[in-house]
């Protein structure tokens, strides 16, 4: 620290520079990242289903997938369907499976695919298909408006305003980074394997409930309806959903384990259960 | 005949970022029946993208704080060509609409004593940001689409509107298809609500999303309406620049506003050599005293880092031209240097600029907290817009209303960064409000049947052409490349009136675009309809640029590189004549209150 101290901000400079351009070559030295290469993206039929259908393209050094697609779409493909809007990870909407995994693809970089074989990119497979890569995820804005709504409590002071601690919301502005993306929702096997749209809302919606629960001037009480319609029981906390979320948050382990652990405390406590059946 | 289906609300917003959003709130609240178009799904809109806060003087962290000063700062920005009474009631209602969203369950950053927290920012005197980390516009979206959506209000998603119908020189509604299947659906409203954003996409360079194609302007423009002050873009001064696929996504003030520091490939924080004398006394004097500033120092002034955005963006232009730029034509923002001042100054960078430190380690590889940012400027806003009356939002057309960025007169010559967000909230509500009345006063509308098979005959007519027509993508990047090169940051008389040349062939060129297949969420028939309204923007800024002869804000001719006060007495405005062609005057801007001229005077010092 004390010689960095002492560096001129010109040296400074001329080494961060010198960093980055090591930092390039570096990627180049251990797989050069090639000219060309393969995608098989995901075609619908008008007739329903689809295949992939193969293109090869140019590709040049910090392209994302969605570049990809995109290129191909003016190059090659100009009826190509995608989704995506922000093109910087803020806005959730180019979710998609690369390579069979879910990502956003304005947030994969080419250099974190292996580019020696052809990289597959097809729609997110829990929701219905509308064209190539596009699917209909309005089931999702539906559940949504299903949770009851944020109720705060009267105001702490004359001016109608609140006061609370900035280490009393932390836990909620971590819940209100998702950008409603839906790869949790993709991922989660409840919706993909078992289908039970009707009778659980997936983890998306256990992240706003648990950010509606824990925001400290909310005074609704959305626990029976978790244990009840939201279906929050069949989550098994198999963490699938907080491996794929872009924005890092602890899904399983500060959203839906805490609301697991209300409804449990509500209905399955033998103490509580007692008191209540002398009230 | 067309085939279309139909709907009836009494007020329609289109438009689904914080402006639509909130207007359809504050509509659906006074009891009319309002309906809600977006071109993307619900709460994607380019408001998500929006970093460092909302500015409303509610004096949380400088007790200094008010209107007043906050009304001189946005008349300052502005170069005095703003619309006062606009600016008026923006810096007096936005700590009432910043309030009412944490009752609506917003969460922002607190202050020690439990208040809303505000940041710095540049062009405003005292800490007036309310903000959430970097994220502040997912918060303001997020917040209002909850609350949008238990209003009993219906949302149409992923449309897109392709005309605006009038009755009687009335607004009556409007025609637009739905991306997912290419269908037709003609609105009917008794009251209209344009809040569609920007006009990014004209340039190649920029923060925008596909959406920012000036589609309101474009409407509006074509329907009859006004649009002022087209000159004025803002070009943000911090964009990425690498990779090249990344070029032009934003890079927070608020780095700035932390302590961040501009310095060029000479290790020189060059923003000291240039400080315009309007600026000078409220200008830190050495890198140690805008050091203070940033960390809430209330007798120190700001570093010259956090001058307006077009003075910022002409040094970096000016740095990148002179040689003295980054390897990658941009030249360096560095907030890692703050490890000299605090300990664990890694930790502080990613809890302050959260998105920031994500978004270069993932796009870039690159490590903010130990390394400086490339960074150049993109364009970023549209200052100019469709002319509205203050009070109430409305257009020349009865019944049109127009708020947020597709409007005009807030900001004037240039916008300062947070007074987008709370003009969102402030001119959205008022938006609304007027709108559901105007909707309440008046009967009801009908569509006119042969302008809508018209209007969707146009829409069409790329499928007619096929394969053997121009490639829109083609068009759009051609156009891009033009107005980049000939109407951007710095501009002069020989380029634009080259610009506009080569603006009348791409209308030729767009006239021929063709595409094949089905109509089915069909991206290259999308970008042949948006080019319309591209073309129509693309127009007004060069000929409104090339009218005004002096440099003003976001406007910089090196033909003409003082401001002239004779232009500072109106807008430049244009509007369709009654031959199809592009009409200009100038209108002269309403005369400022003896009562709001002393507050601008009491304010320089």
């Amino acid at each position: 620290m004390q010689v960095e101290r002492t560096l001129s901000p010109t040296l400074k400079l001329r080494r961060t520079a010198g960093a980055l351009a090591t930092a390039v070559g570096l990627r180049g030295d251990e797989s050069p990242m090639p000219k060309t290469a393969t995608f098989k993206i995901w075609r619908t039929h008008p007739e329903g289903d689809g295949t992939f259908q193969t293109f090869h393209t140019d590709i040049t050094d910090g392209m994302v997938v969605l570049d990809v697609v995109h290129k191909i779409q003016a190059e090659q493909a100009p009826d190509l369907a995608v989704r995506w809007n922000c093109k910087a990870g803020k806005c959730g909407s180019c979710s998609a499976e690369i390579n069979g995994k879910p990502r956003l693809m304005c947030m994969t970089r080419l250099s974190q695919v292996n580019l020696l074989e052809p990289v597959t990119v097809e729609p997110m497979r829990a929701f219905p298909a509308i064209k190539d890569l596009v699917t209909d995820v309005s089931w999702n804005f539906r559940v949504k408006k299903a949770i009851t709504k944020f109720k705060p409590r009267r105001a702490d002071a004359a001016d109608g305003t609140w006061r609370m601690r900035q280490r009393d919301i932390d836990r909620v502005q971590e819940f209100r980074k998702c950008i409603e993306c839906f790869l949790c929702q993709d991922v989660c096997h409840v919706l993909r394997d078992h289908h039970k749209h009707e009778e659980f809302i997936g983890p998306r919606f256990f992240v706003y409930a648990a950010n509606l629960e824990m925001n400290p001037l909310d005074t609704e009480d959305r626990v029976p309806e978790l244990k009840e319609q939201h279906g929050i029981g069949y989550c098994n906390i198999t963490k699938c959903c907080t491996k794929v979320c872009p924005e890092h948050i602890h899904i399983t382990d500060n959203a839906i384990i805490p609301l697991k652990e209300r409804v449990v405390d509500r209905y399955f406590d033998p103490l509580t259960k007692l008191l209540r059946v002398f009230r | 005949m067309a085939v279309y289906d139909s709907f009836n609300y009494d007020v329609l917003v289109v438009g689904a970022g914080g402006a639509g959003l909130r207007a359809v709130i504050e509509a659906a609240a006074s009891g009319v029946s309002v309906g809600l178009i977006c071109k993307s799904l619900l709460g994607k809109a380019h408001t998500v993208m929006a970093e460092g806060g909302m500015a409303a003087a509610m004096a949380h962290n400088d007790d200094r704080d008010s209107w007043r000063v906050h009304f001189a700062d946005t008349m300052r920005g502005g170069q005095y060509i703003n619309n006062w009474r606009m600016a008026e009631l923006h810096a007096k209602e936005a700590p009432d609409r910043v309030r009412e969203l944490e009752a609506w369950g917003a969460v922002f950053d607190r202050t020690p004593d439990g208040r809303i927290n505000q940041r710095n920012f540049g062009g405003h005197r005292y800490p007036r940001l309310a903000h959430v980390g970097d994220r502040t516009g997912l918060e303001l979206i997020r917040t209002l689409q909850d609350h949008a959506v238990h209003t009993g209000m219906t949302v149409h998603m992923e449309h897109t509107v392709v005309e605006l119908l009038l009755e009687g020189g009335r607004a009556a509604g409007v025609v637009a298809y739905d991306r997912e299947r290419g269908r037709f659906h003609v609105f009917t409203a008794k009251a209209v609500v344009l809040a569609t954003g920007g006009i990014g996409r004209a340039y190649r360079v920029t923060s925008n999303s596909w959406e920012g194609t000036g589609d309101g302007h474009a409407l509006a423009y074509r329907a009859g309406a006004e649009l002022i002050d087209m000159e004025f873009i803002q070009f943000h001064p911090t964009g990425m620049v690498w990779p090249p696929s990344v070029r032009g996504i934003l890079v927070t003030e608020g780095v700035r506003g932390e302590g961040g520091v501009l310095k060029n490939s000479e290790g020189r924080r060059f923003m000291f050599d240039d400080i315009p004398d309007n600026y000078k006394p409220q200008t830190a004097s050495d890198p140690e005293e805008g050091w203070r500033y940033t960390q809430g120092d209330k007798s120190a002034r700001r570093p010259p880092e956090l001058l307006t955005r077009d003075h910022v963006a002409r040094c970096i232009n000016r740095e990148v031209k002179a040689g003295r730029g980054s390897p990658h034509g941009g030249v360096f923002l560095d907030i890692a240097w703050i490890k000299e001042k605090i300990k664990d100054s890694e930790a502080h960078i990613k809890r302050k600029l959260p998105s920031m430190y994500h978004q270069f380690k993932e796009l870039a590889d690159l490590d903010i907290t130990k390394e400086p940012m490339e960074v150049g400027p993109t364009t970023h806003y549209v200052m100019g817009g469709v002319r509205v009356d203050a009070d109430t939002q409305m257009s020349t057309i009865p019944g049109l209303f127009a708020c947020g960025e597709c409007a005009s007169g807030i900001n004037g010559a240039n916008r300062l960064g947070g007074n987008s967000l709370s003009d969102l909230i402030v001119f959205g509500k008022l938006a609304g409000e007027c709108a559901a009345k105007f909707a309440r006063e008046n009967g009801a509308v009908r569509a006119d049947e042969t302008r809508v098979t018209r209007a969707i005959q146009e829409v069409l007519a790329p499928f007619d052409r096929g394969a053997t027509g121009e490639n829109p993508y083609k068009v759009q990047s051609d156009l891009q490349d033009t107005m980049q090169a000939l109407v951007g940051i710095v501009r002069n008389q020989g380029e634009m009136a080259e610009a506009l040349k080569r603006i009348q062939a791409f209308n030729q060129r767009a006239a021929r675009v063709g595409v094949t297949g089905h109509r089915d969420y069909h991206s290259g028939w999308h970008t042949a309809i948006d080019l319309r309204n591209l073309l129509a923007v693309s127009e007004a800024v060069t000929l409104s640029a090339l009218e005004r002869k002096e440099s003003r804000g976001g406007h910089f001719r090196e033909d003409y590189p003082d401001k002239v006060a004779e232009y500072g007495t109106f807008n430049i405005m244009v509007k369709q004549g009654n031959d199809g062609a592009m009409k200009l005057a100038r209108v002269p801007l309403p005369p400022i209150p003896e009562h709001l001229k002393e507050v601008i005077e009491e304010q320089k010092s």
